[in-house]
């Protein structure tokens, strides 16, 4: 990390950054949204606990760039920050009683001065705590970039655990419920939930044990990680492969169990995720791996979903002239997922010429004309035109001369893993194999690796096939899920959502475009009690990811073949060799 | 000796300008041969038109007694003739495994579906090309240099892994695009030591280009000078080095005579 000597200037500056973020959030009117919102009961709301963040958020920065490591100078830059970012909102505070500025800020309230003034009749006195918790909110996070790394980790870790849950609290104290509930005992999350949380976010004490809990954890982490690390890989083979098989049984178990640990409305969003995930996989291939660059994904999931309803609904012959097919969802899902194969190739053939920008634009394109088509008059006795779809198939599972119909999402999560696991699955088998290095050297420079005998035809070919094939399938599940479509259903907007998503989770990378669709999908739903805010934190939060991890969240690894794979077939030296 | 390639009368345009004028070739089998001329003289069009990357306006190109012209460059590579590039094309983020394992792709057979059900002749194809690819590795004196990324290895190992990659296929002709270029005089005699091992061991021949006659005097067989697309002159390294028109294109005129070129 790069740190310079101390320049007051620069600290100034920073200073007056994190001043004017304040002021913002302030009129912005994040600071009293969520003054009733407690992180901690009674203690700290969501509201204040906001500006404590910026503080150290801000304190951090300056330290980095100012501190050289030294106690004394980061506290110093800490205080200066605290006190000239406080101040400023403090002035804020003081002008916004005479010199009423709520026409143009509507935010600049009574509300507002009675709350950062914590209700105190004299104003002035009223901002002393403010600016002292400010304050020592930037000292900390000055003083946090000054330890040694270790402890850095370990203290971030426990603040952004105790933050996190007690910003999610409710959703926390279900999953506990819930979790109670899976072996039996419901009464006995009562007591427990009582002595952790208060009525909203968490009580102190439990605040504290969290704390603790998430400090003492990441230690054993970040410290004894490694040592773990180098004993699993001292052990024999054999055993290696058993803790392996152990951990996927494991994870197995876990992913059976999570819709019941979950509850109704997080099993809601998870399926959600898992369908975008399932996009994501096939995008990766296509964006990722081949490095086509295509921006009307979309329209495949479209054509699956399109399909699915053609040929299981059974309210068709009220939108149509069709007769209802009325097939049941497996019989139409290999159909869907060959549909989508089909437009796949048939819109790989004509850009098979076409690089980067103009390939994106052509496939745009593609994407807007599937959804213009579906909205068409031309279509409309077909495929329902505006009036979509209705009375689309749940899938259903044949069992004991019934049938148990998947129509909660807690029945259809399963469904979808499975769907996203096989895409998974299949996308790992494909990129280290023949047609993964293909893809690679395709996407590093095309010129070359046509001179090395890469198919460039077949290549991009299987990308486009593979990438719409599990697009399709998404589409179908998705049909099947909302027994409804519509063509506005298949907007723009979806492409450029799995294509951030395999850029915010590592482009190429597997594990990427799971945690990509838990971030870029899953958060904004967790957030939606923020309502207006929503996007804004959201927003915040991306382009903060996209500075401080431009590769990504979970980047993909380099492969290591010579010295680590395939050791059993090592030949011996050849003459040629000698 | 059988020739393995000939071009004959081999012209390419750009437009107006003729960037290979009426060009034959004759390339013995297993010789090394050198295409030699000043910068700008034609030399990698020619090379480009052989591997297929551009398709010549008149002439014919046979290797191995089937005419190649106009075929699909990766179509060209699966017959035998693998190249490298003069400013190195690697594969940059991709390991030095990786980019040879790409290389030997003419020589795989395995699917698609065979890779996703992860079958016993794909497992098997797979451990032969490593197998392979680490021997490569070794032939070309890169060993324990596999897993680092293309991108990483210093300049003198990326020309090496780029001769590796060429290798892979198991060229009958390889084509070097100046593989000297930008190296020390050591470096270079290493390198022109180096490539005639390849023709030594392997039974490759090679056809080089080089604008620098110093490298290519000591390893040629028999060289061609081309300056402004055409054929000035042909034949053994003494008799080029002799060669007044030769020296008029290096030098200028008026300088034949008075510079020994070498």
């Amino acid at each position: 990390m790069k740190t310079q000597t101390f320049d007051f200037k620069s600290v100034l500056k920073t200073s007056l950054l994190a001043g004017g973020i304040l002021i913002y959030l302030a009129l912005v009117g994040l600071l009293t949204a969520f003054l009733d919102r407690d992180i901690i009961y009674k203690t700290l709301s969501l509201s204040f606990a906001l500006v404590l963040i910026n503080n150290f958020v801000f304190g951090y920065i300056a330290a980095q760039h100012n501190s050289e490591h030294k106690w004394g100078t980061a506290i110093g830059i800490g205080v200066i920050l605290g006190i000239v970012s406080t101040a400023m909102l403090s002035v804020l505070v003081l002008i916004s009683e005479p010199l009423n500025m709520r026409e143009m800020f509507v935010n600049a309230s009574p509300t507002l001065v009675k709350a950062l003034t914590f209700e105190n009749e004299n104003i002035v006195q009223g901002l002393l705590p403010l600016v002292l918790m400010g304050t020592a909110s930037s000292v900390l996070g000055a003083v946090t970039f000054v330890l040694p790394p270790l402890w850095r980790k370990v203290l971030l870790a426990a603040l952004i655990a105790v933050l996190a849950i007690g910003t999610l609290e409710e959703l926390v104290s279900d999953v506990v419920t819930n979790i109670f509930k899976l072996f039996g005992n419901k009464r006995a999350a009562k007591p427990a939930l009582k002595f952790f949380f208060g009525r909203k976010g968490w009580s102190v004490n439990g605040a504290i044990i969290m704390f603790v809990a998430a400090a003492v954890g990441s230690y054993l982490w970040n410290w004894r990680g490694s040592v773990v690390k180098e004993k699993i890989g001292a052990l024999p083979k054999t055993a290696q492969r058993n803790l392996r098989i152990g951990t996927l049984i494991f994870l197995f178990a876990v992913a059976i169990f999570l819709p019941n640990i979950l509850g109704g409305y997080l099993s809601e969003i998870l399926v959600t995720v898992a369908i975008f995930t399932l996009m994501g996989f096939g995008l990766n291939i296509v964006v990722g791996f081949a490095g086509l660059l295509d921006l009307g994904y979309v329209a495949f999931f479209a054509i699956g979903a399109y399909t699915m309803g053609v040929l299981t609904s059974t309210q068709l012959s009220q939108t149509t002239e069709l007769v209802s097919f009325g097939w049941n969802f497996w019989a139409a899902l290999p159909i869907a997922v060959g549909m989508a194969v089909l437009w796949g190739i048939l819109l790989g053939v004509p850009v098979l010429r076409m690089r980067g920008d103009y390939l994106a634009i052509v496939t745009l394109g593609f994407g807007e004309i599937i959804r213009v088509l579906a909205l068409s008059n031309f279509l409309q006795p077909k495929i329902g035109g505006a009036q979509g779809i209705l009375g689309i198939a749940k899938p259903t599972i044949p069992w004991f001369g019934g049938a148990i119909v998947l129509k909660s999402s807690l029945e259809l999560y399963y469904l979808v893993v499975v769907a996203a696991a096989l895409a998974a699955f299949v996308s790992w088998r494909l990129r280290d194999s023949r047609a993964g290095r293909s893809w690679m050297a395709m996407r590093e420079d095309e010129d070359v690796a046509e001179a090395m005998g890469i198919n460039l035809i077949k290549t991009k070919l299987l990308a486009f096939a593979t990438g719409a094939g599990f697009s399709g399938l998404a589409g179908a599940i998705f049909a099947a899920k909302l027994t409804s479509i519509y063509p506005h259903s298949f907007n723009l907007l979806i492409s450029i959502n799995v294509l951030s998503l395999i850029i915010v989770g590592g482009v190429g990378s597997l594990p990427g475009v799971v945690v990509g669709g838990l971030v870029l999908v899953g958060l904004p739903e967790l957030l939606r009690e923020f309502s207006e805010f929503r996007m804004l934190i959201f927003g915040a939060l991306l382009v903060t990811m996209m500075l401080v991890k431009p590769e990504g969240f979970w980047p993909a690894a380099t492969q290591k073949r010579e010295l680590h794979a395939g050791d059993e077939v090592e030949p011996t030296p050849t003459p040629e060799a000698a | 000796m059988a020739s393995i390639l000939s071009a004959k009368n081999v012209t390419k345009r750009f437009g107006g300008l003729v960037a290979v004028n009426n060009v034959s070739v004759e390339i013995p089998e297993k010789s090394i041969y050198s295409v030699i001329g000043p910068n700008g003289a034609g030399k990698t069009t020619f090379f480009n038109c052989i591997t297929g990357f551009y398709t010549p306006e008149e002439g014919e190109i046979i290797f191995q007694g089937h005419p190649i012209k106009g075929i699909p460059t990766d179509q060209i590579t699966r017959r035998g003739i693998s190249r490298t590039y003069q400013n190195i094309r690697l594969f940059s983020n991709m390991t030095a495994m990786e980019n040879i394992l790409v290389g030997e792709e003419p020589r795989l057979k395995s699917t698609w579906i065979g890779a996703i059900f992860n079958t016993p002749a794909t497992r098997r194809e797979e451990a032969e090309a490593a197998a392979e690819a680490r021997r490569i590795l070794r032939f070309v004196g890169l060993r324990g240099l596999g897993d680092q990324l293309a991108k990483n290895l210093p300049y003198g190992a990326q020309r090496r892994l780029e001769i590796a990659r060429a290798l892979a296929s198991q060229p009958k002709l390889l084509l070097l695009d100046e593989p000297t270029a930008g190296m020390n005089p050591n470096e270079t005699a290493e390198m022109t030591g180096f490539i005639r091992h390849i023709r030594d061991e392997l039974g490759v021949t090679i056809l080089l280009i080089e604008h620098d006659m110093r490298v290519v005097m000591g390893i040629s067989d028999k060289i061609s000078v081309l300056d402004y697309g055409s054929k000035i002159a042909e034949g053994a390294p003494r008799e080029i080095r002799d060669n007044p028109k030769v020296i008029e294109a290096y030098l200028g005129t008026g300088a034949a005579g008075q510079v020994d070129p070498a």
